[in-house]
C-alpha cells in the first residue's frame, strides 16, 4: 500500500506530476475540440434544416460518413492523410519543407468532425421541437433572420439541446483517449509509460481509469448545474 | 407543360421559380465538392482492379480488345495493393465481425443479470450494480482493455495457481472479456430502461387475470419491453463494430489490425481508404436493415 502511494506522489521518485500533467493535457484537449464541435455542429444541423435539398443532402453525407467511421479510424484519417496532403502540396510549390502534424491538432481535428457530426443530430433534433411559429413571430417584429436565429431561436435551442450536447461532451472526454495511441501524451499516454517502467500496470490503468471517473462526475454535475440555469425561465408545473 | 382544364380553359399557375440563392449556390458547391471527391476516390482505388478485371474480362474479349488486354497484363507491371492486402482485409473483417458477435452474446447473456440487480429494491444488490454500470459507461473503452490486457499481468502468480493465466495471456480473450463487461453496462442500461417504461397498467393488468409474476414478465412485459429497446440496441450494436477497432491496438489482426500492418509495410495511404470504405460499408448496412426490422416488427404500432 505505502509503496503504491510513493509510486503515485508527486516528485521524483513518483509519477504524481507526469500523471497531472496527462490530465491536464486530456482535459484541455476536449476543451479546445468543443467550441469548434458546437459550431460546425450547428451549421450542418442549419443546412439539414434547409428547404433547399442540395444543401441538405451535402450534409446528410457528411454525418453518415462521420457517424459511420470508427474514431481510431478517422483519427487515422487525419493523422496521415493531412500530413500526406501537406507534404504533396508543399512538393507541387516547389519547396523542399517536411511537415510533420502535431498530434494535438489531429486529435482535435479528428474528435471535431466525430463531435459535430453528432452534435448536428442534437440540433436538428432540438429544431424540431421549436414551433415554426417563433419564427414567424420574429419576423413579424421586423427582426432580420439572423437576428430571429440569434435571438429567438438559439436561446430556446440550446435549451432543448442541451441534454444530448451533455451526453456527447461525455463521450468526448472518453474518445480523447484514443489521441494517445498518436502519441499525445495525455492521462493514458503518460500511466502506460508509468506502467511499463514501473511494472505495475495494474495500479496504473486503474487510476487512469479512474482519473476519467472522476472527470466525467465532474462533468455531470457541472452539466446539472448549467441546466438548471437554462431552465431558470420555465414555468414551474 | 400541363393541359389547360378543358371545361373552363383555365391554366394552372406556373411553377415557382427557384432562383439561384446562396444557399442553392453553397449546396450546389459542397455536393460538387463531394461528388468530385468520391469521383477520384473511386478511379483512386479502382485503379488497383485493373488487373483482376482484365483478367476476368480477357474470355469474353475478342479481336482487338482482347489483344490490348492481354498486353496489357503482361506489359503493364501491375504491383496492385489490393492484390497483395485483399486477403488480409477478408480475414481482418471476419475477426472483427467473431469480436462484435461474441462480445455481444456474452454481453448480453451478462446484462440481464446486472439489470436484474440494477433496479431491485434490495440496496446491496443495486448499488453494486450501479457502480459497475457507472464504472463501464465512465471510463474509456481503451482504458478498460488496457486495465484488462496489461493490468492483469500483475496478477500473474496468483492467476498462474488458480489456472486462469491462459486466458489473460491471450489477446483475443482479453478483449472479448473487456468488450463483453463494457457492453454488458450499456446493455443492462437499454434493458432497465424499458422495463421501466411500460407502464404499471400492464402488470396491473396480468394480477388482475391471475398471471403469475414470471409469467406476466416474459409473456407481457418483456415482449413489449424489446420492441421500445430496439433502436438503442442496434445504437449499441454500431457502437461496438466501431469500439472494436481498439482491438488493433493490443496486437489483434482485426480489420484494422490488417490495416496498420498493410500501411506500415507500404506506407500506402489507401490502406486507411479501404478500411474506412468497409467500416462505412458494414455500418451502413446494419443501420438500413435495422430499420428494416424495426419497421417490421413494429408494424402493428400506430405511429
Amino acid at each position: 500500500m505505502n509503496e503504491a502511494l510513493t509510486l503515485l506522489s508527486f516528485g521524483d521518485q513518483g509519477w504524481g506530476d507526469t500523471i497531472a500533467r496527462g490530465v491536464l493535457v486530456t482535459v484541455t484537449l476536449a476543451l479546445a475540440t468543443l467550441p469548434f464541435g458546437l459550431v460546425i455542429g450547428f451549421v450542418i444541423a442549419l443546412a439539414k434544416n434547409s428547404s433547399e435539398p442540395s444543401l441538405k443532402l451535402a450534409a446528410n453525407i457528411y454525418t453518415t460518413i462521420f457517424r459511420g467511421l470508427p474514431e481510431l479510424l478517422t483519427l487515422f484519417l487525419v493523422y496521415f492523410g493531412v500530413q500526406i496532403g501537406l507534404n504533396e502540396l508543399v512538393k507541387l510549390a516547389g519547396y523542399d519543407i517536411y511537415f510533420e502534424v502535431n498530434s494535438f491538432v489531429a486529435g482535435m481535428v479528428a474528435l471535431s468532425l466525430v463531435f459535430s457530426s453528432f452534435a448536428s443530430e442534437a440540433f436538428l433534433s432540438a429544431f424540431r421541437g421549436i414551433p415554426h411559429g417563433q419564427f414567424e413571430g420574429g419576423y413579424a417584429l421586423g427582426l432580420s433572420r439572423f437576428q430571429t436565429m440569434l435571438l429567438v431561436i438559439l436561446p430556446q435551442l440550446i435549451r432543448l439541446a442541451l441534454p444530448a450536447l451533455g451526453n456527447l461532451w461525455l463521450i468526448l472526454l472518453k474518445e480523447t483517449a484514443l489521441v494517445s495511441i498518436i502519441g499525445l501524451e495525455d492521462t493514458l499516454r503518460e500511466s502506460s509509460i508509468a506502467a511499463r517502467v514501473t511494472k505495475e500496470p495494474f495500479l496504473f490503468f486503474g487510476i487512469a481509469c479512474l482519473i476519467y471517473l472522476v472527470l466525467a462526475i465532474i462533468s455531470s454535475s457541472g452539466l446539472a448545474r448549467i441546466e438548471r440555469w437554462s431552465k431558470r425561465g420555465e414555468v414551474r408545473r | 407543360m400541363i393541359a389547360p382544364n378543358p371545361r373552363t380553359g383555365l391554366k394552372p399557375p406556373p411553377l415557382a421559380k427557384r432562383p439561384w440563392t446562396a444557399t442553392k449556390i453553397t449546396g450546389h458547391v459542397l455536393m460538387a465538392f463531394w461528388a468530385i471527391s468520391g469521383v477520384y476516390l473511386l478511379t483512386y482505388l479502382l485503379g488497383n482492379l485493373e488487373k483482376p478485371i482484365l483478367e476476368l474480362a480477357l474470355p469474353f474479349l475478342s479481336g482487338e480488345w482482347e489483344v490490348y488486354a492481354s498486353d496489357r497484363i503482361a506489359t503493364h507491371k501491375f504491383d496492385s495493393f489490393l492484390g497483395r492486402y485483399g486477403d488480409k482485409y477478408i480475414s481482418g473483417f471476419l475477426v472483427t465481425l467473431k469480436i462484435v458477435g461474441l462480445s455481444l452474446l456474452f454481453g448480453a447473456a451478462l446484462s440481464i443479470p446486472i439489470a436484474a440487480a440494477r433496479s431491485s429494491k434490495w440496496k446491496i444488490l443495486s448499488r453494486p450494480a450501479y457502480a459497475y454500470v457507472y464504472f463501464f459507461r465512465g471510463t474509456p473503452l481503451l482504458a478498460q482493455t488496457f486495465l484488462i490486457y496489461y493490468g492483469f499481468g500483475s496478477f500473474r502468480p496468483e492467476l498462474q495457481s488458480i489456472g486462469l493465466w491462459w486466458f489473460f495471456r491471450d489477446a483475443f480473450y482479453c478483449i472479448i472479456f473487456a468488450f463483453s463487461l463494457n457492453t454488458s453496462a450499456y446493455q443492462a442500461e437499454i434493458l432497465r430502461g424499458a422495463v421501466q417504461n411500460i407502464s404499471r397498467g400492464q402488470w396491473e393488468g396480468a394480477q388482475a387475470l391471475g398471471l403469475s409474476k414470471p409469467v406476466t414478465f416474459f409473456k407481457i412485459i418483456l415482449p413489449q419491453a424489446l420492441m421500445v429497446a430496439l433502436r438503442p440496441y442496434g445504437n449499441e450494436i454500431i457502437l461496438m463494430i466501431k469500439g472494436s477497432a481498439i482491438a488493433a491496438i493490443i496486437t489483434i489482426y482485426d480489420l484494422m489490425g490488417e490495416t496498420r500492418r498493410a500501411y506500415s509495410r507500404t506506407y500506402d495511404f489507401q490502406a486507411y481508404i479501404w478500411a474506412a470504405v468497409i467500416y462505412l460499408m458494414i455500418v451502413e448496412t446494419l443501420r438500413r436493415v435495422w430499420d428494416r426490422i424495426e419497421a417490421r416488427l413494429t408494424r402493428h404500432l400506430i405511429r
